[in-house]
């Protein structure tokens, strides 16, 4: 592969040993993937907190990052980071780690490897969706994000480019601004390959998420288009549709005609490409799709109801708290909310954090249940408004998923009993 | 009697073992137990099944950005493939199959998941992208 100057004397060490090894990462990777060069990056999220069961096996935070974070043997001095660098969802809470469970030792050590990451100069977000709190990358910025939800939301909907990167790549462009020139970060990969129909009138944030959750699974890792949208989807829609494309079959970009970044017409979606194959999206699918998201749930008494994957906005949070309407969560039942945790302070200041905990809820942030492994002692029944979700916790945490509306599921937390369905 | 198979490197090396054949993708993180190399994904084929030690042979990589490092932890824990052979290259897997560090070739000139069987031995020479299948029923 062809290396710039810069990069060439990162390599050779003249920036120092951590340096020198993101480097010698980077060129092994971009050779895997057959990359002829790299492209400079300015805006990279990654992922680098460990939990003390993690930093059982290191001696140090520059010992782990080194050998996690770079995959090099040798421990280096990590310096501070060289471009804009943001820290992922973790395995944390910061402030509610007592209702998340963990132990004092487990907050502790935990906390010092965010304290570790802050110190390098790497922003503590904690969200899987910086593009809620500050990080909106421009069209054509190229960025290195791991989080596919993050990935397929920044590629598609504001024309950012990057692929879904991993832990040791994201820490290795932190490093040197570099990241490899390949896949989505180049014109001619970014255009449609198969085309959805969409019959059916898609307007709620669940029904979103189902179609997808639909979309995933019909085109796996290729390029979406779909056609016939009637109702312009707003941030939380678009946020819901890409998870769920993103967990049920690795969609990184898609275009919606008119309203996505770079596809004005059906034609601009596709360019020089012919749709490999259509799909059309009606009522029976629909259906289809829904009883796939339910298929895990057969007991109708919930323990928990989880909101907020990926990450709630301000309008969710609101929209939980008029759903509640005063009343209070049934005892045998839970109700967590999960935000980036400064829009928990806005829901702080606005009074959402009051009625939910008067309602006996809680507003959490920095983490999840699939991410953080965690749930309520004994649940052995959980309800979902997230495809994505419910894709990914009954299999990792070996629990039942219900999927519905949000009404669905705050209705449930009231009531302790599913009775979600499909209108 | 050996088939040979010639593609490109992915990661360099040689290895030889026991292939392990899925025609279904896998996941990284929230599909593979690192800990004993052994797929947990609810509904793939291979769902208990180890790879550690084995020859994997596979379309590609699926799922959460947390692919390579789930392999990077098996790579650690002792648990990983011998060696990797694919189809699909994709970002996961590149980064997958470097911190795995294991030789990994892609880009065959015949279908892999066509050619090899489960219990097969392989060899697999990553610096010049060579595959060689010994059929299990010609196996002393």
């Amino acid at each position: 592969m062809i290396l710039t100057d810069d990069e060439r004397r990162m390599l050779e060490g003249e920036q120092g040993p951590a340096v020198q090894k993101a480097m010698e990462l980077l060129v092994r990777y971009a050779e895997a993937l057959g990359a002829e060069r790299f492209v400079d990056t300015n805006n990279v999220c990654g992922a680098n907190i460990l939990t003390p069961s993690m930093m059982r096996h290191f001696k140090s935070h520059d010992e782990a990052f080194s050998k996690m974070s770079l995959d090099s043997d040798e421990t280096v001095e990590i310096p501070q980071v060289k471009v804009f660098s943001c820290q992922l969802i973790g395995p944390m809470d910061r402030e509610q780690w007592e209702v998340q469970g963990v132990s004092r030792e487990f907050y502790e050590g935990t906390m010092e490897s965010m304290d570790y990451n802050a110190r390098h100069g790497i922003h503590l977000m904690n969200t899987c969706t910086p593009y809620q709190v500050g990080n909106v990358p421009v069209k054509g910025e190229h960025c290195a994000w791991m989080e596919s939800s993050a990935v397929v939301y920044i590629n598609s909907v504001l024309g950012a480019r990057t692929n879904v990167e991993g832990r040791e790549s994201t820490a290795a462009a932190m490093l040197t601004g570099k990241i490899p020139y390949w896949g989505y970060h180049l014109d001619e990969n970014r255009f449609g390959t198969h085309l959805i129909e969409v019959e059916f009138d898609v307007e709620s944030n669940m029904d979103w998420g189902m179609l997808g959750y639909f979309v995933g699974e019909m085109v796996e890792d290729k390029v979406p288009v779909l056609n016939g949208i009637r109702h312009v989807p707003d941030l939380l829609r678009l946020k819901h549709f890409g998870a769920a494309a993103a967990s049920s079959g690795g969609v990184e970009m898609y275009h919606i005609p008119g309203i996505t970044a770079e596809a004005r017409t059906l034609e601009e979606a596709f360019g020089p490409n012919r749709p490999r194959a259509t799909f059309k999206y009606g009522e029976a699918e629909r259906r289809k799709v829904y009883e796939e998201l339910n298929s895990t749930a057969h007991d109708r008494d919930v323990d928990l109801v989880m909101i907020g994957c990926p990450h709630a906005g301000i309008e969710q949070i609101r929209e939980v708290c008029n759903l509640l309407d005063g009343k209070k969560i049934h005892s045998n039942c839970e109700l967590w909310v999960f935000t980036p945790s400064p829009i928990r302070k806005l829901a702080e200041q606005n009074g959402y954090l009051k009625i939910l905990q008067d309602a006996g809820a809680k507003l959490m942030s920095d983490t999840c249940p699939a991410i953080g492994q965690f749930l309520p002692k004994g649940t052995k029944v959980v309800a979902l408004d997230s495809a994505k979700q419910v894709h990914y916790l009954p299999a990792i945490m070996n629990v039942q998923g219900w999927f519905g509306s949000t009404a669905d599921c705050v209705r449930a937390a009231l009531t302790g009993r599913w009775d979600g369905g499909l209108h | 009697m050996s088939i040979i198979l010639r593609g490109r490197k992915v990661v360099g090396g040689f290895a030889e073992g026991e292939a392990l054949v899925t025609r279904q993708t896998i996941s990284g993180w929230g599909g593979v137990n690192p800990a004993t190399g052994t797929i947990i994904e609810s509904r793939h084929e291979l769902r208990g099944v180890s790879f550690k030690d084995k020859v994997l042979v596979f379309p590609g990589a699926k799922g959460s950005s947390g692919w390579s490092g789930i392999f990077h932890a098996a790579r650690m824990a002792g648990t990983a493939p011998k060696a990797m052979i694919f189809n699909e290259m994709t970002t996961k897997i590149a980064l997958g199959a470097v911190v795995t560090r294991v030789p990994s070739v892609t880009d065959l000139d015949q279908d892999p998941l066509d050619v090899i069987e489960t219990g097969d031995w392989v060899r697999v020479d990553g610096d010049r992208g060579i595959v060689e299948v010994i059929k299990k029923h010609e196996r002393a």
